[in-house]
């Protein structure tokens, strides 16, 4: 059940049908409502993956995951590293090392790993900003993180601006349980997606005119479905902004260490040192290493805020999605570890910039242009000369036979609230690349087939 | 800017009248102009106020999250919301205070013989020895629990089902029914499991009532529990009080009457929190008691939310019943009961975050489950502990074990504060006492529990609970944590306990 117009009054989001659930005694509206999204095809495509998954051995003609954005080509790295430090993972041989951790449950996380975070991020950011560990403050995952950030940011029934197109988990993440709506900022093909003041703009005054208080705006940044990194113009322009109206900025940088090449990603956080931390207290980031150390399920998110109150808050918010002790010290030893991270840092970007190329040339080959990019785990292509209509329906169905015939998980643009159809993201990073080649192999067929059905049929390039 | 311009001095004389009274106006307003001139940048205007505007990047290193709120008043102009506004503010319980007095003096018997011995802290102590042994012989390689041979950090990396493991799962199952006794079995199909029982209460919280609903809930209770159902809910707690006479037991009657008190109100009551065995009194609910609530939340078609955290830390002779025993029978309508467990306690892990949601209503666990993505256990965590919670000869000695060293700690101590002439509510599990200090509080008032709270930190330097911070209704009651001690510290504890007894005697 798509909801494109998700920004409109609450009833009418809550009147989509839903199944009322046959037990005598009620339940809230956060547990009937649908307002987790999780009823999208992007999520409707998982399914389809879990009940016939590709394997290269004992079923090579199942659905290949292409829609999930896991980054699994450095494990090997990670586990060189963990053989290699034994005491990084023991608890040492002291009685009191495991005792005083198996106790801690300090909502102001292990200062050990407060500080390797703040380093790993700088380390990120090629030590082009500075962070204060005291501003760290630890969750759970980014999922967690960003809920969290609503919450304090916002009240039920206010909104905060998002670009398009976005990360589907957003409609969840961000206003299930905290009532909080999305206002969507649209972004255009003609100039590559990016946010520009008129779209802000735009975006606020349609809040506005439903009476609807804007408390800020999220960006991705490296974006997520794009593939892409925001330009230091638009970043000065969103800080602008956000002045300007008096509200929050929450930076989601979850796929800053994901960026091809290092001088191309310019995190607000080197905005605000360049400009003396002026209005900083406004400017949130959201970090996690589930995307960039591929470690999505230690659960290991972080929120640096510029804003004491919100440092506070969220700290003490943090008690409903506190990360496991035992993990917070291992990872403090080997974020700690320089050499490594700098080397896991420069290795980890080289390899996905080979598999984007990789992805890049293999849709080439096959007539299909994407998106220029240069960070993140997908990328992001362009269907839209295929589509039968130009529409979203039209997308889905493209999509369908994709998903049931080509047997290709990937996500349609319309999950992501793109304003355009036929475009599609396309996940390379958590699969072998013996099954990227084999999923590209079915593109090329399925592309060929559409080429005899519609005879002369050219690909315009973006 | 308000002078009051003093005229009687200089109103002397005839002529004085005149000038005494325009000298003083001229001379006011003049000053009032010079200091609108070069009156600082209010905190509305286009500067920063000076700790931020510094580019000496130091100073906003040095800035400390905790401390800096109440001196700064409004921090910047943008503001956040109405929720967060009242979560910042400093937070002034005497649980909390307690604990900062305690961390920046803390007892230890050699170093610092003097300073303030912990008894408001709810952890077990008494029995890492186990567990350090058990970590000792099964962790082979590394944290990460490599269990014989896959040392592959891709099987926990990836992303896991966020609502815990499978694996988890069962071997929480089976624990839990080696904790809650033989005669209750766990489905795993029928668990959520949560970084801990905090978020599994608020989870449950949000499934089952609407913001400005209400929760019935006993005192004195757990003070977490105003955050984790209230915080960002938005849902109601509603304290229905319990009193000495009765144990400390709810019962029907007042249910009953806060029931209808909320409705009266436009409240509408969603259910009944319960934590059995109980914090802070320790005691555990008959099993008529039980029943009669069952069939009140029928009547009334609520929920029952049942803490069930501390039920492996029974010590005494009475059996506590769980909520899971009760359900076997046809004629109740399970879809209204959830429990909440966790391995906090009872396995004295509270930082490695494991709690547990446990229903019988589909609809709860679906939202439940989806609900913990904000929630998760982490994957190491949760590999290690079906390792730990699969070797069943250990859990069970570790139970046995764990219940006798409470008991034995629980004995003396309760014997220390008898000596004094201090009675204990009857408990039977927990890790604290439920001491009644009211024979020695200067008034029969909260106000009267706070001092004595106080002189108990500061004159007999231990740090305990006092009965306000749980919401009881009569003071002079104080929670005593006897778990984080060793037996040598007891008569040490209970001489700061006199000191202040004799205080207050020789001041009245």
């Amino acid at each position: 059940m798509q909801k494109r117009l998700h920004y409109l009054q609450d009833k009418l989001v809550m009147a989509i049908e839903i199944e009322q659930p046959s037990a005598h005694v009620g339940l809230s509206k956060v547990a009937v409502s649908d307002t987790h999204g999780e009823d999208s095809p992007y999520f409707a495509g998982w399914k389809a993956y879990d009940e016939n998954p590709y394997d290269e051995l004992s079923n090579p003609s199942g659905v290949i995951q292409m829609g999930l954005a896991e980054n699994q080509v450095s494990f090997d790295l990670l586990e060189e590293y963990l053989e290699k430090h034994a005491e990084a993972s023991s608890w040492g041989k002291g009685v009191s090392g495991f005792r005083e951790n198996a106790l801690f449950q300090d909502y102001h996380g292990l200062q050990s790993f407060r500080k390797a975070m703040a380093s790993f991020m700088e380390q990120i950011r090629g030590g082009r900003a500075k962070f204060d560990s005291e501003r760290v403050v630890l969750t759970a995952g980014a999922t967690a993180a960003n809920e969290l950030l609503t919450f304090i940011l916002a009240d039920p029934g206010d909104a905060l601006l998002v670009p398009t197109p976005y990360y589907p988990g957003f409609d969840r993440d961000l206003r299930w349980r905290t009532g909080v709506k999305i206002v969507p900022i649209h972004c255009h093909s003609s100039n590559n997606f990016q946010i520009t003041p008129q779209a802000l703009e735009a975006a606020y005054n349609d809040a506005e005119a439903m009476n609807i208080k804007v408390r800020g705006v999220l960006i991705t940044n490296p974006s997520n479905p794009l593939g892409a990194t925001i330009q230091r113009s638009t970043l000065e322009e969103i800080l602008d902004f956000v002045t300007r109206k008096n509200i929050h900025l929450v930076s989601d940088e979850i796929y800053s260490g994901s960026v091809f090449s290092s001088s191309e990603f310019i995190s607000v956080a080197e905005v605000l040192e360049a400009r003396q931390y002026k209005d900083s207290e406004r400017v949130h980031i959201v970090y996690s290493l589930s995307k960039d150390l591929g470690l999505p399920g230690f659960r290991v998110g972080t929120i640096y805020s510029y804003n004491d109150k919100v440092v506070t808050t969220a700290r003490r918010m943090s008690s409903f999605t506190l990360i496991s002790s035992q993990t917070q010290h291992l990872l403090a030893s080997m974020l700690s570890d320089k050499k490594f991270t700098e080397n896991y840092i420069k290795t980890n970007r080289e390899r996905l910039r080979k598999r984007y190329e990789m992805i890049i040339e293999g849709l080439r080959s096959s007539g299909i242009e994407c998106l220029k990019g240069n960070a993140g785990l997908f990328c992001w292509m362009n269907l839209s000369p295929l589509l039968q209509n130009q529409t979203r329906e039209g997308e889905l169905a493209l999509w369908n036979p994709m998903l049931h015939e080509v047997k290709l998980n990937i996500s349609p643009g319309s999950s992501c609230h793109c304003s355009e159809p036929g475009w599609f993201r396309v996940c390379f990073a958590n699969m072998s690349e013996q099954t990227l080649q084999v999923a590209l192999k079915r593109i090329q067929n399925f592309m060929e087939q559409i080429r005899e059905r519609d005879g002369n049929l050219v690909i315009s390039s973006q | 800017m308000r002078l009051i311009v003093p005229l009687q001095g200089v109103v002397q004389g005839r002529g004085g009248l005149i000038l005494g009274s325009l000298i003083p106006c001229a001379l006011f307003y003049f000053f009032q102009l010079y200091v609108k001139r070069h009156r600082s940048p209010k905190s509305g205007s286009n500067h920063i106020s000076p700790s931020q505007s510094s580019p000496n990047l130091a100073e906003l290193q040095r800035s400390s999250s905790r401390s800096n709120l109440s001196s700064r008043g409004s921090i910047g102009r943008v503001q956040v919301s109405s929720r967060a506004s009242s979560i910042a503010k400093p937070n002034d319980s005497p649980y909390y205070i307690g604990l900062d007095k305690v961390s920046e003096d803390a007892y230890d018997r050699f170093d610092n013989p003097d300073g303030v011995i912990q008894l408001g802290l709810s952890e077990n102590r008494l029995c890492f020895d186990l567990i350090e042994k058990w970590f000792s012989e099964n962790l082979k390689d590394s944290v990460i629990g490599s269990d014989g041979g896959d040392l592959s950090i891709s099987g926990i990396a990836a992303y896991q089902p966020l609502d815990g493991l499978m694996e988890l799962k069962v071997a929480m199952a089976g624990f839990m029914s080696q904790v809650m006794g033989p005669a209750v079995s766990f489905d795993p199909l029928q668990m959520v499991l949560t970084c801990g029982a905090t978020p599994a209460i608020e989870i449950l919280c949000f499934c089952l009532a609407d913001p400005g609903n209400a929760f019935l809930v006993p005192t004195p209770y757990y003070s977490g529990f105003d955050r984790d159902v209230r915080w960002r809910t938005g849902v109601e707690l509603i304290p229905v009080h319990c009193r000495n006479t009765d144990n400390f037991i709810i019962s029907i009657t007042s249910l009953d009457q806060a029931f209808n008190q909320a409705r009266k109100r436009g409240v509408k009551v969603r259910g009944i929190l319960l934590s059995n065995p109980g914090n802070p009194v320790g005691n555990l609910l008959p099993r008529e008691t039980l029943d009669d609530i069952l069939y009140f939340s029928q009547e009334k078609n609520i929920h029952i939310i049942l803490d069930e955290i501390y039920a492996g830390s029974v010590y005494g002779t009475e059996e506590h019943v769980s909520m899971a025993e009760l359900l076997d029978s046809d004629d109740i309508d399970k879809t209204r009961i959830h429990m909440v467990y966790g391995l906090s306690k009872d396995l004295a892990l509270p930082g490695f975050r494991v709690g547990v949601i446990y229903s019988f209503n589909d609809t709860v666990l679906v939202a439940a489950k989806r609900l913990a993505r904000f929630s998760s256990i982490s994957a190491p965590t949760q590999r290690l502990l079906t390792s730990m919670l699969s070797d069943t000869r250990f859990t069970l000695t570790y139970i046995n074990t764990s219940k006798k060293r409470i008991r034995k700690m629980h004995d003396l101590f309760v014997a220390g504060l008898k000596q004094l002439g201090i009675e204990c509510a009857t408990s039977s599990a927990g890790f604290y006492c439920w001491a009644n200090m009211s024979k020695l509080i200067p008034s029969y008032s909260e106000k009267g529990e706070l001092e004595l709270w106080e002189m108990l930190l500061n004159i007999g330097k231990i740090n305990v609970t006092p009965g306000s911070a749980f919401h009881c209704i009569e003071p002079g009651w104080f929670r005593c944590c006897f778990t984080t001690l060793s037996e040598e510290d007891i008569p040490i504890v209970i001489e700061g306990i006199r000191k202040v007894a004799e205080t207050c005697k020789s001041s009245s």
